[in-house]
Parts: structure tokens; sequence; C-alpha cells
């Protein structure tokens, strides 16, 4: 038969062809390395505490220090390699978050320092600040609702 | 440093931390081999995520239990963001909403974009060579 | 020149390709057809300061070097006909903007090579006398245009290819002594709804096995009369994609055909996952690889199908399908 006959049969014969990601192998990796650079983190965060910073201002300066490994690795082309290797597992924690700031400034040098690296920095984590600011600031317009209804929600 | 190693290497914390952290890249790491999302889609999807179950007071549990497990992975900055226009709106009402939570995730943004500009005046983008 | 059935070409006094000239990347001099090229490059950005610098400037000594090996001077040649795959061609238009040579910039995406020929063929059989065709990509101006930062740490799923880093030049002739371009088919554009941009290969497919059998119907001919039918950069899954559809419409292609994005790299060594593509995959390996073996005489019928996905970035963020378009070029000695 030929698998070309309409669009809908074709995309499901190359659906089958396509070899899938080796997922199992994938997840395993995500796992034991996103839970390893949390770990790193809670041991930063543990130092803090012992340190007398409070909660808050430790977990600053667990993102700071991860951010700035992260963003070291990137520079010495480090990162992608780990990226390939963990897949999620380094693109979920900060970490990611980091890299894909620092890998379009690095990438789009060539374009200026202004509208090169100044204006391509957030081509990837620039969405990620605008839902995350933009969600936040609706949860705080709700909770502003409810409260003064006396209804809290945390 | 004088510092007590045995509440720094607090073994039963680090697994959940671990398991916790592990478990939530995992779900992204599904995400990725499922559904064909760009990284950029990914990282919204965990950020929005993670600002909603803290609106709704359900991520704080998570971070209790796990610490940075939960606070390391983006859905911790989208939790730190709601968490930050929560008490923002708390003390300072509707301006609150608008300063809290850049403020309370402020480390992390300065730390991003002063560390991708330094990146790029020294470092230069090399071929994966795998 | 006479047409022949839908869309086929048959010229009456074939151009001769007299020489070729092709230049790639250092991962490309890793694969297993490294001997063949007539140069390699140590590092992607060959002293430049851009990724886009260094892509001119592998088309630009791709020409020079095309030009040399003729023996002709550069007030012989009549026109270059060049693309690549940066925006607005200016990877051929700024590498070749000091040539002094009339240059037609033309864009097919991976097709281009082969879009070049039929364009060049045609201008051959007319008035003119040397025509340059060439195109090139790279693999990291690529990655910036159409993905992502080099830099950032993500998985490529398994369907993904691995755009070429280098250039082919072919020059066309009047008078020489072949291998001739006998037929050329101009494709049409055929879009069967893929919008994966990491499956390229199966968004270009069905436009491959369209061609393919218009020029068997238009010629005559079965995929028996050639030695070798070469698609352009369908890589392992297009090219499997392609053998059954051909099949399905009752052509059998599966002894003689192969694919040069699926040459050009060893699949388990190099991690390349579907294998290469881009406009300077299918031009290296021709002008490298089967250039030789025409000119050897150890293949003496091939049929060139080079294959193109005409999108861009923002056309895949609008979420738009992929239109496929393969051009063929038979080359008989």
């Amino acid at each position: 038969m030929d698998p070309t006959e309409s669009k809908q049969e074709y995309q499901k014969y190359v659906d089958k062809k396509s070899p899938n990601s080796p997922i199992a192998k994938n997840i395993f990796n995500a796992f034991w390395t996103g839970g390893l650079i949390c770990s790193i983190g809670q041991i930063i965060m543990n130092i803090c505490k012992e340190r007398g910073f409070d909660q808050t201002t430790s977990g600053t300066i667990v993102s700071i220090i991860l951010i700035a490994i992260a963003a070291i690795l990137t520079g010495l082309n480090i990162f992608n390699k780990i990226g390939k290797f963990c897949g999620a597992g380094s693109l979920v924690p900060i970490t990611g978050f980091a890299n894909s700031i620092v890998s379009p400034a690095m990438e789009y040098k060539s374009e200026g320092y202004v509208m090169g690296v100044g204006g391509k920095m957030f081509t990837v984590a620039g969405p990620v600040l605008v839902f995350g600011i933009t969600s936040a600031i609706i949860v705080g317009l709700i909770f502003l609702i409810f409260n003064t209804q006396t209804v809290t929600l945390v | 440093m004088n510092l007590d190693w045995s509440n720094v290497f607090d073994w039963m914390q680090l697994l959940k931390c671990f398991a916790v952290g592990g478990a939530i890249c995992v779900i992204g790491q599904i995400l990725i081999d499922k559904t064909k999302l760009t990284p950029a889609r990914i990282l919204v999807i965990f950020v929005t995520t993670g600002a909603i179950l803290g609106g709704l007071g359900i991520y704080k549990y998570v971070v209790d239990f796990a610490g940075a497990g939960a606070t390391v992975p983006l859905t911790g900055f989208g939790y730190n963001l709601a968490k930050g226009t929560i008490e923002g709106a708390q003390q300072n009402g509707l301006i609150g909403v608008f300063t809290g939570g850049v403020k309370a995730a402020a480390g992390g943004i300065a730390a991003a974009v002063f560390f991708g500009y330094i990146a790029s005046l020294i470092a230069k983008p090399k071929i994966k060579k795998q | 020149m006479q047409k022949l059935g839908k869309q086929t070409i048959k010229f009456d006094a074939p151009p001769t390709i007299k020489v070729c000239s092709s230049i790639v990347g250092p991962k490309e001099a890793d694969g297993p057809l490294c001997k063949y090229f007539d140069q390699t490059l140590e590092d992607e950005f060959w002293g430049e300061e851009t990724w886009e610098k260094a892509e001119s400037k592998i088309i630009k000594e791709n020409v020079s070097g095309l030009i040399a090996k003729s023996g002709l001077a550069t007030t012989d040649i009549d026109f270059v006909i060049a693309g690549d795959l940066l925006n607005q061609c200016i990877s051929s238009s700024f590498g070749l903007r000091d040539t002094n040579i009339p240059y037609l910039g033309v864009f097919g995406a991976c097709s281009t090579f082969a879009e070049s020929l039929c364009i060049g063929s045609i201008l051959v059989e007319g008035f003119a006398k040397n025509i340059i065709c060439a195109t090139s990509s790279h693999f990291c101006s690529a990655e910036k245009q159409f993905r992502f930062p080099l830099e950032l740490g993500n998985q490529r799923p398994p369907t993904a290819q691995w755009t070429v880093t280098g250039s082919g030049a072919a020059m066309l002739s009047k008078e020489g002594e072949g291998p001739y371009i006998t037929h050329i088919t101009p494709g049409k554009i055929v879009d069967l709804g893929i919008k994966d941009a990491n499956n390229m290969g199966a968004a270009m497919a069905p436009a491959f096995v369209d061609t393919l059998i218009t020029h068997f119907k238009d010629t005559g001919r079965n995929p028996s009369y050639y030695d070798a039918i070469i698609s352009g950069d369908l890589g392992y899954i297009g090219k499997d994609i392609s053998i059954d559809i051909a099949k399905s419409r009752g052509y059998n292609i599966a002894s003689n055909y192969n694919d040069c994005g699926v040459m050009i790299f060893d699949k388990n060594k190099q991690d390349t996952h579907s294998g290469g593509s881009g406009c300077g995959c299918c031009a290296s390996v021709f002008s490298g690889y089967w250039f030789r073996q025409l000119k050897e005489k150890k293949v003496k019928k091939l049929l060139l199908i080079a294959t193109g996905a005409l999108m861009n970035s923002t056309s895949s963020q609008q979420g738009e399908s992929i239109p496929g378009i393969a051009h063929a070029v038979a080359i008989e000695i």
C-alpha cells in the first residue's frame, strides 16, 4: 500500500518508521544527574545555613553559585556535552536556565555586544522570565482578591 | 571553616532531595522524548507550573520535604516568584504584587545576565566534538 | 533541447561536467569519504571571525580551486550559479563578490546543487561555454540560524540530521569528453504535512519519489537503467521511507540506490543520528566521490536527485508543514 495516500496515513507511517529516543536510558540519566545537581544545591544550602544565613538568603546563594558553575562550564564549551548526556537532568535545574542565557550570549557575540550579546541573550530564556513573572503576578493578584475576603491561599 | 558537617551531610535530607529533584527532571525528560517540545517550551512549562503550584500552596510542601530538590529545578524558580508576589501583596498590597516576585528571584536573574555577559566577553562557541 | 513527458528536458548536445572540486570540514574529514575530497579543514572557523565568514571562505576557495583545476581563466567562465542555506544566500554572494564572474544566486534549500546543475546545463545547451555550479553549507551557521546556539546543552532526537560543513562545485562546459548531463527533471513541490523540523528526511522523501518516478515515466527508463541512483540528503530514515514508497508505486530501487547524507558520515562512530544534510552534503559527495566514479567509469549511468526542505525558522514557528522539493539530473558517460 502507498503510505503517501493521505497526510494522516503518511504521518502515521513516518511515526512508525522513525526510531524513538532511547527513553529508558535518557530517563535514568536525567534522574541521577538531576538528583545530583539538586543534592549539590542542598549541600551548598546546608553550608550557608550553618554559617548563619536564613532560608531565603541561602536559597539565593545556591542559585547564584549553580548559575555561576553552569556559566563557567558553558564558557569552557563543556556544558553542551553535559547537556547531551543528562538531557532534562541538566536542563530542568537552574543550570539549564543559566546555560540558556549564556549560550546565545556567546553565539551572537559576532553581531556585536549591544544587539548581539545584549539583544539575543534572552532568545531561549526570555520566555521563561515572561511566563514566570506574568504567572506569578497573576497568582499575586488572585491572592489579593481572595485575601480581602479573608480567604487565604497560603 | 567551623561547620557541623553532620548537618551539612544530612544523608536522609540529601536522599529526599536527590529523589525529588531527580523525579522532577524525569518529568522533563519524558516531555522532551515524547512531545518534541523545544527546551524553551519545557522551561516555560516548568516555571509556570511552579508558579501555579506555589500560588495554590501545594509546592510549599514539596519544598519542605525535599529542600533544594524542589527549589533548584525551574519549578522552584516559579515557586519563588509566586511566593515573592504573595509576600509582596501581604506587605505592600498591589505594588507588592509587582515588585515582590522579581525581588525574590533577583539574585538568580542578575547572576545569569552578568555571567552570560562575562562569558561572551571571554569565551567563544566551539563545535560539538562528539 | 526537447521536453519529454511532463517535466523532463533532454539535451541534444549534452553539457559535459568538466571538473569538480570539494572542500569539507573536520567532521566530514573523519568520515568514510575523507580521501575523495580535494581539501579538508582543520577547524570550522578556518581562520575567520564568524561561522558565516568561514562558510563564505569555503565556497570562495572551492570555486577558485575549481577554476585552477580546469585550467581556464576567470574570463572564460560565463556564469557562476550558486546558493546556500543562510538568509538571502549570503555565503555565496559574499564569498563570490570578488570573482568578477556574472553571478546567479539560487535557493532550493538542500536541493540547490541539483537546481544549479539544471539551470547551468540549460544555459550551456543555449549559448554559454563554461558555467560553474557551486553550493555550500556550514554546520555552525546552520545551527545558529535554524536551531539553537552551539553551546546550548540539548539532546538531538534520533531523527535529526547533521548539516555538512563543506562545499561542492562543478564546471559545466559545452565541449569535453563527459560525463554528460543528458536529462534533467526539475521537481514539483510536494508537502505531505510533516511538521517536525527534526525529521527532514521524512518531509522530503515524498518529493524525491515523485521526481524519481516522473523521471522514469518521462524518459521511459526504469531503475535498473542506472548504475546508481543517488539522493541528496534524505538520511537513513528518508532513504528507508523512499524505498518503501517507490516500492508501493511499483519501482524497486533498493539495490542501486544510496543517499549522500548516509554516505558522508559513519553513523555509529560519529553520532550523526539520521545522517548528513545541507547544500554542501550532496554537492561535496557528488563532487568528491561520484564524479570520480564517473570519470573512472566505475559508474556509467548516474541519477542524482538532490532533495530540499523549503522552510525557514519563521515558518516552522508558525506551525507550517515542511514542503519538499527534489530535482533530478541524469549523468552518463
